[in-house]
Formats: C-alpha cells, structure tokens, sequence
C-alpha cells in the first residue's frame, strides 16, 4: 500500500519512506488479521509448516546432503538404502535412498524446490492474467465482459488437468525431444496456471463490479483520469483481498496439478524429480518393501498442501467480515 | 407526564450496555435512566454513536453480540426485565413490547405473505382461531391504512412499497396490543412525503390505544410532531430529558441548544447556521468529565474532571454543571 | 442578463431495464426503459447556487451525473459557458472545460478510496493535471487545501478510515476544489451526516462559495436544507422540473401543487402546532408512469385535461411551473 502511494510521481527516495513502513507494520501487528493469526493454533502451526518447508526448499543447496541430480554423487552400491532408524541404516542416508542410490532426504529438498517453485509460478502467471481480464471485464462490461466470461466458462467446463495434459502433448508433439525436458517445467507452468485462472477472473470481476460504482470511481471519473488508471490503481487494490485467498488455496490445488501430472509421467523429468516424480518412482517399490521412497516424499507433499489450504482457509475468514 | 404518581409504564435505571472487544469494553450506554408513562410517547434523539438505539434495543433485549447490559435494570410494569432468560424475554416481545425498525423490508419475511406473518404472530400471543386471528390481522391492516386489505393480506412484502411496508411493520408490531412499543428510526428510510404520513399514524395509533413509545430518532422534525417528552443523548449519556416544547424552543443544555441552532429551519433567514466544532467522541476515545466538553463553549475546570449528573432546570432534567450551584469552576 | 455559467435545455436520460434477451425471446417480456430524466431546462447564473429538490426516484441525482459527465444524455445539451459539452468533438478542449468542474458526493464513506493517503487522493486533481511540477509544490498545494477545508496539512499522511464523516466529506470537498473549478455539482453532500457535522458542511461551503465565487448545483431531498443554501430551486417529481423558482419566492408563494404539498411535509420545529394534512399516496414507479401530468393520481386538484395532457413549464410572474391548475388558475390559493 504505502510503496503504491508512493509511485504516483515515480522516483526519488522518499524520506518518510522508512517510517511510513514502520507505520505500516505497526498497523498490520495491531489489526485484526493480526490478532485473528495469533487467535488460532492451527493456523500457527500450519505457518510453521509451510515456512519450514519452504525455507527448507529455497535453501536445498546449502542443507541437503549431496546433489542428487550430479551422477558424480551417485553409487548404485547405495542404492535402496533403509532410514537411518532401521538395522542397514546409515547417517549417510538418513531418510534412506531410492534404487538409484540418491540421498531420500536430499532428493526431497530439490523435489519440493521444484514443486514449489511450478506453484508459485503458474499461480503468478493466472494471478496476473485471471486478475487483469477480471478488472477488464467487470470494469468495461458490455460485450468485453461477456466476450471473456464466455471464455471462462468454456474454460472451467474441462477439468484442469485435461487442459493440463492438452497442452502437455501439444509440446511434446511440437518440440524437439531433447530441448523438450528442457522446456517442460514451463510448460507445466503454463498448463496450470491455464486451469486455474477463470477463479480469479470471476472473483475480480464481481468484486470490480461493485467498486466501480462506488464514488470514490466516480469521483476519479470526474476528475478525468483515465479508464486504465482507475482500474489498476483505484480499483485493483481494493480487489486485492479475496484474490490473496484464491492465491493461497490455488498454491495448494497447483501443487498437487504438478504432482498428479507428474505422477502420470506427463510432468517434469525424472532426471529433475518433483514430489510427484517421487512418488511416481517410489510406488514401484511400495510392495517390494521398500516403503520410505514412496512415503517420505508422500508426506512431505501432503504436509505442504494440507498447511497450505489451512492458511487459505484461515485468511479466507480473516479477510471476511462477516465470519468475524 | 411521567411526573405524576401512577407507576411508570417502562422505567430504565443506571442502564450501561458495554461491548466487550479485545482492546477492552466499549460503553455504549453510560447511566441512562428514563421512564415512559402509559400512552406517552418519550423521544429518544442523538447523533450517530449517541448509544440511542441501544437503549432501544437493551429494552426490548435485542442487543447485538457481543453487547450486554452490565449494571442498571430495566422495569416493565414495574418487574424487572432486563435479566429475563432468553425464551421468557421473547414471550414479552411483540406481546407488551412491540417494535418498529428502521427499515421495513428487513423486518419482515420475505417468503411469507404478510397475512401469514401477521396470523402467525397473533396467535403466538393472543388465544385465537386461524379465522379470527385473520380477522384481526385484516382489522389491523385496515387501521393502519392499508387499502383493500382483505386482498392485499396474500401479497408477499415486496408487493408492497416502502410507505406501505412500514405500515405493514407497525400493524406486526400492533397484533397483541402491547402497551409500549419501541420505534427505532421508523421514517428514515422514507420519503418526505411518506414520512409525514407513518408519523401521523404513530401518533394517531397512540392516542386511540393509550400505547407508550419510545421513538428513537436522530430527526429532531419527527420528535418535534410526535412526541410529549424527549431525551438527548450524547456519547451514550443523557444530556437533557424533558418535555418536547421546553427542549426543543428553549433548550438548557449547551449541546442541545447548538443542535437545535444547527438545524436549516424553513423561513429563518441565517446566513451561517449554528455549528458546534467537532464530532461526537468515538467510542474508545470518550473523554473524562463531561463527555460534551471537547466542543462546549461554556465549559469550564470542573467539566474536564468531573461527570455532570442530571439535575432539575425547570421542568426538564438537565446534565451540565453550568446549573448547579457550585457552577463549571469557571 | 449575463450568460449563464451552466445552462441544459431539454436533458434526458433513459436507462434501459429490460430483462435479458434470452427471457424477452422465451416469455416475450416487452424491452422497458425508465426515463430517470425526461426533458429538463434550467440555468446557474454565475456565483449563484441552484438547487434541486424531489423524493427518492425523481431523477435529481442523474442531472448531478449527467451534468459532469458521468452518464451521457439520451438527449438535449449542456452548455459550460455557452459550448455545447455534448456535441464537443474535440476531447482535449471538453477535457479542459470538464476540468473546470468538479462533483461532491452524498457518502464520505465510499466517495475516498480506502487504500489511498488523503494527501494522495486530495493531489489526484492537481497530479492528473500536471498543475505543478515538483512534489514539495504538490505537498504544499495539499496542506493548504486541507486548511481551507478546516483539516490540519499533516492529516495528509494518514488514511480515511481514520476520519468521522464530517472529516471525509470535507477531504471530498478539498479533492474537489483541488483544480480550482468554478462549478460544484453537489450530490447530497450533507444527507449522510449528522445535523451538527451538516451545519459545519453546509457553512464551509457557503464560505468557499463567497471565498472563490463558486457557482454550485446543489441536490438535496431536504427542503430546510435547499431553503438555506440557493438561490433558485427546481423541484423535481418523476423526471422532470414541475416548479423553477428563486428561493424566498418558492417558500412564500409555492405554485404547483406538489411544491405546496413537499413544504407542508416538512417538519413543524418551531411547534405552532399546526395540524399538517398529509398528501395520501406514494411516487408512482418510474417504469409505469401516470399519463399526462404524473402528479395527477395524488393531486387533490387534478381534471381530464391533467389526465391526458403533459404540462409543459411556463412563465407565471418570474417562476416557471408546469401546471395546468396553476394555468388556467382553478388552485386554491395558499394560506
């Protein structure tokens, strides 16, 4: 908020900078968001879930034990290696290792690295394009407005995962084998955030609707500035609340896109694993009894999504009013 | 008027309604006292946030959560009502007390016709028939100027427009023939026009069935026409109580006297209005003292520290130090 | 006579409110417009305050849009100094001429935007039109705005929510002034206040009027209120003007009978006592309205001709009324 007061004049460092952030948190520490956070155990311990297994992914490089992904780390001598905890255990391989010999608990680390990053990215990627036609939409009306709700609603009428796979062949059928790996990981991205955002676009243009008759709209329409302006500067940030929410519930749902598409192989690499790679790769060995290649990846991922939605579902109510 | 001996209809004593909030309670309502005489109607005037409509709402035991009635009690027929179990509160509700709200499309339901709402809560309260109690409810809506009502009783609400709903929500209010009926903000959402006719029907209803009223109000216009005697609230307090002419011509109490100055009157050439600086504290921000003394302009040292109490000027009751003998310390 | 600063002949604005396609072509509903305003004329002399008064549905709030551009008219023209603002081609130059106007709205609560700094939503005037060219001059445009308007320069930094409402309508006031306009269209600026705050609003704005020369068109429902304010008031009933006259002349001598009737509803605070007789029925909806006069089912002094035949505004000793009573000069007259 304080830093989109500030840009109106673009430039300059202001000097009230500092004290105006400060200002911000002390508002923030004191409001009751805030106050409804610190209210509700779950959802603290869903924040440190998430935060742990976040920091944990951003910092795989410097924490994990060797780079699965280097052939130079690998032993297949090492392979299928049980947990630390049991008899053939070794502290090398504290979550055991999987029939390549990788290190479980360092292939997890750059697993959920990468599950992570296809979330944030492909929610990034329909944040910005569900919020942009939803402003354009709810803003401008008429035709516009039915022009992209109808897309949407052809949209939402295939499962996301269809689109997902849609577009999945469509690369694999259009690119070259090897720089296909390469690109795959966008091309997830890009599927995802397909699937997910006509949520966005529907909410925005609701919540558009309702501000653009409000006064404050009219009172800029007065003044003269234009149509592009009031969207993005009026109205957006007063859009933004529920938009935070889909955000956070679509991070968890993007997670689990990947997951499930890379469990049907149609994902990233197993050369470069995600979560759902993990899985994949692991269930081979469910019944042979090598259990923790499937289920430590397992866990982690459901961990993560299930905190995820738990902080959704928390900032859903605290953002809401009228469950107050 | 309430001075006479006959037992008071309503008798509100030290009321304070505090809304308990993590930051600590905010008091809406602070020692309000007030009694309503049968067949009088008593206004209930103030700004926003003067904690009008919670004594209001204290009375007929509709506070809004997390608010309650710390201390004080509230007296009907001369029994205490105010710590009523929940099931015994709602048997007095709409049979002695009725209510009247702001705005009448809320008030009523909109799946059901009005007949049905009307027969449904006659026979809560009054022993009869599905016939009779049709009868009555047509009778009603007859008597508060409904035309053609025998038909108009199977139309849902939004048939009606926003004039006739009222009238509809003063008829629901009327069925068991309360003694007091609370009115809160009953002609805001209205036109003019429409205004002036709910008022006349209040007023009209009143005489005929010997119904006290506690018309809460921000509108000075609508207590001037319609009530006997009024109480100002300020800041959750009652700043004057006393009867309508005397407060409204001739008022004591600074911030009453500004109010009234404050008002465009039709035909008084003026070329500024009366202002009082300021605005009505926040609740979390009341001042000590007087809770008036921000914005008064004969406020001296004691109003800073101490409360004023309401004290007898001529016939009203009046909370402000300028009147007592020791004076404001100025 | 001077020109006029403001002047519309024949404005009209018609919304259409028929169902969507898909139920007039299944149920053969029938297209349906309201006509929010239907053919008005007035005119604001320089430095003057005209006011427009009606019940809710009347149509006043959509002139105060139509007249700044928010809506545009289904017909007729409004003319800012003699130009015709809606047959202007050239955008720059209806730009600048809308630049000379500016709007106050009746809620402080939803005319500021929740997210902005007051100091932020006061320069948005002076910002879009590039009035100055460093931030300190902004800042101290800002300040000054503020003190006009009765607020502290430092109460820049902080957000409404933080305001009363007293407080917001006076930073609308300040935004509104911002760009040095001549005319204010004020929308209800004071019906969503408290009496004592209205009174602070109402003598500001008086004191601007004085201070600038501004000229205002002033909407309102509230009789007492326009009586103080202006200086000619249009009473308005479903769309159109039925009374046009200066201020003193309409309150002594009201014409039209729904004029009569809107004055009679007004409040007694002076307690003579007198017994009002209210005027029975409510405003038509504007989607059906009656024929000829739409007065005509509530007025006590309607006849055929009213029934079947629109009044148009005529000259009556200075004040225009659209009257066939007042006509033909068959009214009682007011006592």
């Amino acid at each position: 908020m304080t830093a989109a007061a500030r840009t109106v004049e673009g430039g300059g460092i202001d000097m009230n900078f500092i004290s105006r952030t400060q200002d911000t948190l002390h508002r923030f520490l004191d409001g009751d968001v805030w106050y409804s956070f610190t209210q509700s155990r779950i959802t603290i311990v869903a924040a440190i879930v998430t935060i742990i297994l976040v920091g944990a992914s951003v910092l795989a490089p410097f924490i994990s034990i060797h780079d699965p992904f280097n052939p130079v780390n690998l032993n297949l001598m090492d392979s299928f290696t049980p947990p630390v905890w049991s008899e053939d255990g070794r502290w090398a391989f504290p979550l055991g290792s999987d029939d390549q010999g990788r290190d479980l608990y360092s292939t997890i680390l750059y697993g959920s690295r990468l599950s992570l990053f296809i979330g944030f990215a492909s929610v990034a990627f329909s944040m910005s394009l569900g919020v942009s036609l939803g402003l354009i939409a709810g803003y401008l009306g008429g035709s516009v407005d039915a022009f992209i709700m109808r897309v949407a609603d052809i949209q939402i009428s295939f499962p996301g995962i269809l689109i997902a796979l849609l577009i999945d062949g469509l690369a694999r059928a259009l690119l070259p084998g090897e720089s296909h790996d390469e690109v795959m990981v966008y091309v997830l991205i890009l599927a995802i955030g397909l699937s997910q955002w006509v949520n966005f676009a529907r909410t925005v243009r609701g919540s558009t609707m309702v501000e653009r008759n409000k006064e404050y709209v009219q009172a800029a329409r007065v003044i003269g500035v234009s149509r592009l302006f009031i969207m993005v500067r009026h109205i957006m940030p007063n859009v933004m609340g529920p938009v935070l929410v889909i955000a956070t519930i679509s991070l968890a749902v993007a997670i689990l896109s990947e997951a499930a598409l890379s469990f049907l192989g149609v994902g990233v690499p197993p050369t470069q694993p995600s979560l759902g790679t993990l899985i994949r790769i692991g269930q081979d060995f469910l019944f042979s009894g090598e259990w923790w290649i499937v289920i430590f990846p397992g866990m982690t991922l459901a961990a993560l999504v299930l905190a995820v939605n738990l902080l959704g579902d928390w900032l859903r109510d605290a953002l809401n009013p009228k469950l107050r | 008027m309430s001075t006479s001996k006959q037992q008071p209809l309503l008798e509100v004593r030290n009321l304070r309604v505090e809304f308990p909030t993590r930051r600590g309670s905010l008091i809406a309502v602070d020692g309000v006292s007030m009694e309503i005489a049968p067949g009088e109607v008593l206004g209930v005037v103030g700004e926003s946030g003067a904690g009008k409509s919670m004594t209001g709402n204290a009375v007929i035991g509709l506070l809004p959560s997390p608010g309650r009635v710390e201390s004080g009690e509230i007296l009907l027929e001369g029994e205490r009502i105010d710590n009523l179990p929940y099931e015994q509160m709602r048997k007095i509700r709409g049979k002695r007390i009725g209510a009247i709200f702001q705005d009448p499309l809320t008030s009523l339901n909109p799946l059901y016709t009005v007949g049905e709402q009307l027969v449904e809560t006659i026979q809560t309260h009054l022993d009869l028939s599905e016939k009779g109690a049709k009868d009555r409810a047509v009778d009603l809506l007859e008597e508060v100027g409904i035309p053609s009502a025998r038909e108009r009783i199977d139309h849902y609400p939004h048939q009606f427009s926003g004039g006739m709903r009222q009238r509809v929500v003063i008829a629901l209010a009327l069925c068991a023939e309360p003694r007091l009926i609370i009115a809160d903000e009953p002609t805001t959402a209205l036109d003019v026009s429409i205004q002036a006719q709910i008022i006349t029907l209040i007023k009209k209803l009143c005489r005929e069935h010997g119904t006290a009223v506690m018309l809460v109000t921000h509108d000075m216009g609508v207590i001037a026409e319609t009530a006997d005697r009024v109480a100002v609230m300020y800041a959750g307090r009652i700043a004057e109580i006393g009867p309508v002419a005397e407060v409204v011509k001739n008022a004591n109490h600074p911030y009453t006297h500004g109010l009234m100055g404050s008002i465009p009157k039709v035909g008084h050439e003026v070329e500024r209005l009366t202002q009082i600086d300021g605005s009505m504290p926040r609740l979390t921000e009341i001042p000590t003292g007087c809770a008036f003394n921000p914005r008064c302009t004969e406020k001296g040292p004691r109003c800073m520290v101490e409360r004023p109490i309401l004290e007898p000027v001529e016939n009203s009751f009046v909370a402000c130090w300028k009147f007592d003998p020791e004076g404001t310390g100025a | 006579m001077t020109e006029p600063l403001v002047k519309a002949k024949g404005i009209a604005r018609y919304f259409d409110v028929s169902p969507p396609l898909l139920n007039r072509l299944i149920e053969g509903s029938k297209r349906q417009v309201v006509k929010a305003v239907d053919g008005v004329d007035f005119e604001i002399e320089r430095g003057q305050t005209l006011s427009l008064v009606g019940e809710s549905g009347c149509g006043k709030s959509t002139i105060a849009r139509l007249v700044v551009g928010l809506y545009e008219p289904t017909g007729g023209s409004i003319e800012f100094e003699g130009v015709d603002l809606t047959a202007l081609d050239n955008r720059k130059e209806e730009a600048k001429l809308r630049g000379r106007m500016q709007m106050i709205f009746q809620d402080p609560y939803a005319s500021l935007n929740p997210r902005w700094r007051v100091q932020d939503i006061v320069a948005e005037p002076i910002r879009h039109k590039k009035m100055f060219d460093t931030r300190a001059e902004v800042t101290s445009r800002v300040g000054e705005l503020l003190s006009q308007v009765g607020l502290s320069p430092a109460d820049g930094e902080k957000y409404p929510h933080e305001f009363s409402g007293g407080q917001r309508q006076r930073i609308s006031i300040a935004r509104a002034l911002a760009s040095n306009p001549e005319f204010l269209v004020c929308d209800e600026p004071t019906s969503a206040l408290d009496v004592s705050v209205q009174a602070q609003i109402l003598n500001l704005m008086k004191d601007l009027q004085r201070k600038f020369g501004l000229t205002y068109l002033f909407i309102s429902h509230d009789l007492a209120v326009v009586d103080h304010v202006s200086d000619r008031i249009g009473v308005m009933y479903l769309g159109r003007i039925c009374e046009l006259a200066d201020t003193r002349e309409l309150f002594s001598n009201p014409r039209h009978p729904y004029s009569r009737f809107l004055l009679d509803a007004i409040p007694d605070l002076d307690m003579t006592g007198k017994q009002r007789i209210p005027v029975a029925g409510e405003v038509p909806s504007p989607i059906n309205p009656p024929s000829g006069c739409t007065f005509h089912p509530r007025c006590p002094f309607a006849n055929d001709r009213c029934k079947s035949e629109q009044p148009e505004l005529r000259d009556v000793d200075g004040t225009q009324v659209a009257c066939h009573g007042v006509e033909e000069n068959r009214l009682e007259p007011t006592g």
